[in-house]
């Protein structure tokens, strides 16, 4: 098995992992824990076709990637502190409605 | 010599991931997933993608996971905040879910990898930073300046947000009189 094909595998299963997360848990922040994961995931495969079709351009692509999930973690968190500070919960399940 | 690393990093990402959904404390699935960080990391070492690497570590495991640190410990949520435990029906609707996905996922994969013509990477003497430098500044300028921006509009939004939105906020006090 190449290392090619490997890291693939890793980067499918990385993601998987991150898709049930979602599904299953229902602490706001360990599911947006299971979301860095896919983006990870995502990371993983770019860099990994980027070094095997010899380009640099999947790297960038790891950038603004990165970028983008940090300006998602910020907001995200942002939202939680508020939805706790309305409902002292962060169950996503307690989260159905948009008004108190 | 190196597939057994590409191995024992894959191996440690995936035992990351799975501890990060497994674990009931939210202080310990952050720090699980900082685990996850450091052997993808790895792996982009082993791709011989250095600053991807480096930026990986400072931005993931030293900014993101602290963040997430942070909050947890804010709103204290150790230990002492046990959410109920999804119900049986949830975790086997998310088994099979996550059974099937993987099963996509894998078979295209394995479609790909196996027909894939393996080309030659980038000569192992270049200097990768430099290429990567070059790239990033010359033809990918323009969506560089508008990340620069989109991270200002993240900034602005989260203080707008946390100003506002709490049930202190002058904002929200002045709607719900």
């Amino acid at each position: 098995m190449s290392s090619f094909a490997l890291c693939l595998a890793v980067s499918a299963a990385l993601f998987t992992l991150g898709v049930v997360g979602v599904m299953v848990k229902r602490n706001a922040i360990v599911v947006f824990m299971c979301i860095e994961l896919m983006l990870n995931a995502a990371n993983l495969a770019f860099v990994t076709f980027s070094r095997q079709h010899g380009g640099m351009d999947g790297q960038i692509f790891v950038f603004f990637v990165m970028a983008i999930a940090a300006a998602e973690v910020a907001i995200g968190l942002a939202i939680i502190v508020t939805v706790f500070k309305n409902r002292a919960s962060i169950n996503v399940d307690d989260v159905t409605m948009l008004r108190r | 010599m190196e597939t057994l690393l590409y191995l024992v990093f894959g191996l440690t990402a995936l035992i990351g991931a799975v501890l990060v959904i497994v674990n009931r404390n939210p202080v310990y699935s952050a720090l699980s997933l900082v685990l996850t960080m450091f052997a993808v990391s790895a792996l982009y070492v082993l791709q011989q993608a250095y600053f991807v690497a480096a930026v990986q570590l400072v931005v993931y495991a030293g900014a993101i996971v602290v963040l997430f640190l942070f909050v947890i410990m804010l709103l204290n949520l150790g230990e002492s905040d046990n959410l109920p435990v999804a119900s049986g029906a949830r975790r086997f609707l998310g088994a099979i879910l996550g059974v099937t996905f993987a099963g996509i996922v894998g078979a295209v994969v394995w479609e790909y990898a196996s027909t894939a013509r393996i080309a030659a990477g980038p000569a192992s003497d270049v200097d990768h930073t430099k290429q990567l430098a070059r790239v990033l500044f010359q033809n990918y300028l323009l969506p560089f300046e508008v990340v620069s921006l989109v991270l200002l509009a993240a900034l602005v939004g989260i203080i707008v947000l946390i100003r506002t939105g709490g049930s202190g906020g002058d904002a929200s006090e002045a709607d719900h009189v």
